[in-house]
Order: C-alpha cells, then sequence, then structure tokens
C-alpha cells in the first residue's frame, strides 16, 4: 500500500491508545505481583517500593492454589481429551459421509453450541441430585459431575470445528489410500488424522482454554474439595481483606501456560471458525 | 472399487459387507449404503452424549418452567406440582416486579451486545487495518494485542475489579487526584456505573477476536488490488471504504454471530467482576436465571425464563443455521 503522511501519523496516534488501553491493566497486574505487602492495601503506586518475588511463594498458602489448580487441570483436561476423541469420529462422519441423521445431527450440534449453558445447568442440577438419590454416584460436587457439564460445550464446538478442517483437507488423499487397499477407518487413521494433527492440537488446546476458564458450572456444582481456579480465585478477590500481590501472582502463574497455548494456536482457530462458521 | 477390499482395520459393525466381486457389480449405491452404516457408528458416541448432555436436559428445562420447583420441594423434584403457565405470567407480567425487571433484563442485555460488538469491531478494525500495513515492530505488536483474549477472562477481570474498587482503585486515582475530573470517589461495581464498568472489561477482553477475525480477513486482500487502486488516484481512505470494508463482509457475518452470541450469553464476566449477584443496574439475562435459581432457589421462574431464552435463541439459530449450513450442501 502507498502510505500518505496523513495514514502514517493516524498509525502511530491509534495504535499507541489501543497499546496503552491493552497495556494498562496488565501493568496493573504484573507491578501488583512483584510488590512487597507494605506497597499494597493503600493506594494504588505505580512504581514497586522494592521488587519481590515474595508474593510468587506465598500465595501457594494464602489459598489452596495448588489444590484448584489441580482440580481445574483434572476436569478440563478429561472433558478436553474426551470431547477431541469422540468428535474425531463423528467430524469425519460430518465431513466425509453421507447418511440420513446427517442434516438433523449437525443441526443439533451447531445449535446447542449456541445456547448458554445457563439452560443446561439448571437440569443437570436436578438430574444430579436424582441419579445421587437413587444410586448413591455423587454427580454435584465431584470431578465426573463437573467433567460431564464441561463437554456440553467442548464437544459440540470441538465437533463443528473439526468438521470444517476436515472437509479443507482433500478427499483425493485418502481415496489413494483407500485405492491401495485400506478401508475407510484405515484411511482415517494412516491418512487423515496424521494431516489434520494441525488442526487437532488446535480444537484440544481451545477446548481446554474454554474450559480452564469456565465459571457457570464450576459455581454450583464444585465444593471445598473440587473448587476449580477461576471459582477459587473469584471468591478470594470477594474477600474484605484480598492480598492483591498475592492475588496477581497467582493471576499471572495461572494465565502463563494458557496464553503459550493460545498464541501458538491462534492461526488455527481463525481458520477453523471461519471454515466452520460460514461454509 | 477397490476400496471397498476390507482392510484390517475395517470396522467390526461391517461383517457382513458382500465380497469385492458383488460390490463390483452393485458399485456406487452399495459403496454409499456401506458409508451410511459406517458413518452411523462413527456418531454414536457423539450422539448418545449430546442426548444426555444436551437433549434430555432442555426437555427437562422445558418440564421445571410448567412446575412449582423451588427450595422446599428441590430434594424430591420429580414430585414437584405443576402450575402450568403461572411462572410465565409471573415472569412476563410487566406491571410486578420479577416481571418488569425480566424486560428490562432483555432491553439491557441487547444494548450490551450492540454497544460491545460495536465497540469491539470498531477497535479491532483500527487495528487490523494500521497492523496489516508494513512497518518495523508489527508482528509484535499483533500478539501483544491477543493478549487479553489470550489469558483466561476471569484473571482479565479480576484485575479490572481491583482497578475499578472505589477506595483506592488506580482508576479512581487517576481520574480523582491525577486529573481531578471528578469531586469525589465513584462507585464502580455497584450502582449505575456497574454497566459502563462490564461494558468496558468486555470490550477489553473481547475485542481481540474482532482483531484476530479482521486482520484475517484484510491478509486475504491481494496487494495488488490496493496498488491498482492508488495509481487509480483513490486515497487511504477511499481504499478502505471501496476495497477494505467490502473485503471483511464475511468476517464480519461471522464476527456479528459468535461474538453477538458470546456477549448475549455473557456470564463469567460479571460474575467474576461482581460477584454471584449482579447489581440490578449490570444484569444481564444469563446471570438474572442464574440468581432466580440459584441464590433465590426459585428454580421455576428461572426455567421459564430459560424457556423464552431457548425459543429466542431458536428464532437466531434458524438464521444463523441458514447462514452456515445452506440447504442441499450439507452433502459436499
Amino acid at each position: 500500500m502507498i502510505e500518505s503522511r496523513a495514514f502514517k501519523v493516524s498509525r502511530v496516534i491509534v495504535l499507541t491508545l489501543l497499546t496503552l488501553f491493552v497495556l494498562f491493566p496488565l501493568y496493573v497486574v504484573v507491578s501488583t505481583s512483584i510488590k512487597p505487602l507494605s506497597d499494597i492495601g493503600g493506594q494504588f503506586t505505580w512504581i514497586p517500593s522494592t521488587i519481590t518475588l515474595q508474593p510468587y511463594i506465598d500465595m501457594w498458602n494464602t489459598v489452596p492454589l495448588l489444590r484448584y489448580f489441580i482440580n481445574s487441570l483434572i476436569v478440563t483436561s478429561v472433558a478436553t481429551v474426551f470431547s477431541v476423541l469422540i468428535s474425531i469420529f463423528a467430524s469425519y462422519a460430518l465431513a466425509r459421509l453421507s447418511f440420513r441423521a446427517k442434516r438433523p445431527f449437525s443441526l443439533i450440534i451447531l445449535s446447542t453450541q449456541m445456547f448458554p449453558g445457563i439452560l443446561f445447568l439448571l437440569p443437570l442440577f436436578l438430574i444430579f441430585t436424582q441419579i445421587q438419590r437413587l444410586i448413591g454416584l455423587q454427580l454435584n460436587g465431584s470431578y465426573l459431575g463437573l467433567i460431564i457439564t464441561y463437554m456440553t460445550f467442548t464437544l459440540p464446538f470441538a465437533i463443528w470445528m473439526l468438521t470444517g478442517y476436515l472437509r479443507s483437507i482433500p478427499a483425493s488423499l485418502e481415496e489413494a489410500s483407500m485405492i491401495d487397499g485400506t478401508g475407510r477407518m484405515g484411511a482415517l487413521f494412516r491418512v487423515v488424522l496424521p494431516v489434520a494433527r494441525p488442526g487437532i492440537i488446535a480444537v484440544t488446546v481451545y477446548s481446554f482454554i474454554t474450559g480452564w476458564s469456565e465459571v457457570l458450572f464450576a459455581s454450583i456444582l464444585t465444593n471445598n474439595a473440587t473448587r476449580t481456579l477461576p471459582i477459587g480465585l473469584q471468591a478470594h478477590s470477594n474477600e474484605a481483606d484480598v492480598l492483591w500481590n498475592q492475588l496477581m501472582a497467582a493471576s499471572i502463574f495461572v494465565s502463563l501456560p494458557i496464553l503459550l497455548g493460545f498464541l501458538f494456536v491462534q492461526r488455527y482457530l481463525v481458520a477453523g471458525l471461519s471454515a466452520g462458521a460460514v461454509k | 472399487m477397490t476400496s471397498l477390499v476390507e482392510s484390517p482395520e475395517a470396522p467390526p459393525e461391517t461383517p457382513d459387507a458382500p465380497p469385492p466381486t458383488r460390490a463390483h457389480r452393485w458399485g456406487k449405491s452399495l459403496l454409499a449404503l456401506r458409508d451410511a452404516r459406517l458413518a452411523v457408528w462413527l456418531i454414536v458416541p457423539a450422539a448418545f452424549l449430546e442426548l444426555i448432555i444436551h437433549i434430555i436436559p432442555m426437555l427437562l428445562g422445558v418440564w421445571i418452567a410448567f412446575t412449582d420447583l423451588d427450595q422446599s420441594n428441590i430434594r424430591n423434584w420429580l414430585q414437584a406440582p405443576f402450575i402450568g403457565l403461572e411462572n410465565f405470567f409471573r415472569g412476563l407480567d410487566p406491571s410486578n416486579a420479577i416481571g418488569s425487571e425480566f424486560f428490562a433484563t432483555v432491553g439491557r442485555t441487547a444494548i450490551y451486545v450492540l454497544v460491545v460488538l460495536a465497540l469491539s469491531w470498531a477497535l479491532g478494525m483500527a487495528g487490523a487495518v494500521y497492523l496489516n500495513s508494513k512497518f518495523r515492530g508489527r508482528g509484535l505488536l499483533r500478539t501483544f494485542f491477543l493478549v487479553p483474549y489470550a489469558i483466561p477472562s476471569y484473571v482479565g477481570t479480576i484485575a479490572w475489579a481491583f482497578m475499578f474498587n472505589q477506595r483506592d482503585g488506580v482508576i479512581n486515582q487517576i481520574l480523582v487526584d491525577t486529573l481531578g475530573l471528578l469531586p469525589e470517589r465513584p462507585f464502580w461495581l455497584i450502582g449505575d456505573l456497574s454497566f459502563i464498568s462490564l461494558i468496558i472489561v468486555s470490550v477489553w477482553s473481547l475485542w481481540p477476536f474482532a482483531f484476530l477475525m479482521l486482520l484475517a480477513a484484510l491478509q486475504n486482500v491481494p496487494e495488488d488490488v490496493y496498488e491498482a487502486a492508488a495509481l487509480d488516484g483513490a486515497g487511504n481512505w477511499k481504499q478502505f471504504t471501496r476495497i477494505t470494508l467490502p473485503m471483511v463482509n464475511q468476517a464480519n457475518a461471522v464476527l456479528v454471530l459468535i461474538l453477538g452470541l458470546w456477549l448475549f450469553n455473557q456470564f463469567s464476566i460479571p460474575f467474576v467482576l461482581f460477584g454471584p449477584a449482579s447489581p440490578d443496574q449490570a444484569m444481564l439475562v444469563s446471570p438474572l436465571i442464574y440468581q432466580n435459581s440459584f441464590l433465590q432457589w426459585d428454580f421455576g421462574l428461572g426455567g421459564a425464563m430459560s424457556f423464552l431464552l431457548l425459543i429466542a435463541l431458536l428464532i437466531v439459530s434458524v438464521f444463523y443455521i441458514r447462514l452456515v449450513l445452506p440447504k442441499g450442501k450439507e452433502d459436499d
């Protein structure tokens, strides 16, 4: 593009403003996380009086951070792995095969993907209560119950995004393999899955990210033993005397893996959402 | 079709598939039949899960809307009395407190969706247009702009809650102490301003998504289109309105639908920003249903509101599906 002077000037102004908007809260988080206890509680100080990594050590004792972390990790990983495994098969059927239930099945996946969790939370809560009454299996407050509810949003999303991705892989690849004597399933495992690996990784990471930030189901269906990170940290942030430096240190700690994962898959995310959403 | 030759990996569900010689004669229709059978096996796990996590709960949710289910009979909810449309009369009568709050909340949610969508689009478009031009450090800036969306949304929201603190938050400190714009420290997380805070936090966390989608769309526009336009004397602004805007039409459609739905269903940002109960001035639809169901234990009323939400979303989904899944195109 041939850039006029006005364009270049406006570019500097707009990008500076956007940077400040993005940076401001991030600076508050990072600077607060390295402040000593004496710097917090009163007015916000822009520059820490001394820089300390103590909050990163103390945070483990102020809230049961490790337990929250493990709970989040278990629930999110299991829900993600199951969703992705199940969606690989379903997506392949949707992308490649024609069958009678295809349209109704697609419609259900598509519409449930857009429904808010609150529509499912209330009935699932009741079903879980009833199951516990009838057969004594505890689902409210247990990992299993939370994993089931997390699949309400990870599964349709994974199916939809992966279907879009598989469609973008030319069918001629598998056809060649099938001519060589492998059946459809052989072609799926030997040809399609290796080629679709970036898409599968993207869907996995993205499902994990969504579960990692989930608030609604976890706020009702967890107890002290199974509380996840967002609920644990949110509850702490609502207390009267919050140790903000430690809370910010914990925030950074729980964000880093997600941030790296996201930056790693964001290119596939755009392609996947566009392919899945407008086809 | 040699593809019908059985391989060791062939699924056990088709042991009765005819031998290749007959298949050769029957040709394509047989292949289609086999594919259809395989497809059923492939979608069975997903379909079974859909049934137990989505379809049965939704049907149960509809039933709840017609019952008097509350704290007293929650332990034995199958026996909850059927009260017909009473929950709807309570929830939808604009002349009583619950009904008027419901309608006000729907309207407020619509405003919230439109404002956040418009602001996110504007910021995302500005970022995308400028980062689509060549200058040093654009890759770094691009990654940096994605950070608010890439971190878990509750982390960003907790940070904003800290900043919006009335007594010693940095926002009041800037507005009152540093700039002297306001005589006294306003409350950002309760009262009238809470809606503004909610919008600011939502735009901050979600505009990078608009930015990401729009930048991807702009990068698909070939450079020589702009060069040709410039040769014909079109300035940067004219290039923007005549080339850039039309080229992002499809990305806009995706954005409005996906982001619009996310915002309409928004729960986590208000939950983390305000706590389990949002202030009245910032109450959105999902938090309202949550409050009626789980803070006031009036499941019947929550169910009735959910039912109305479901109907509204089904209407939206008709348009959505028409865009996403045109009829007759599903077999491509």
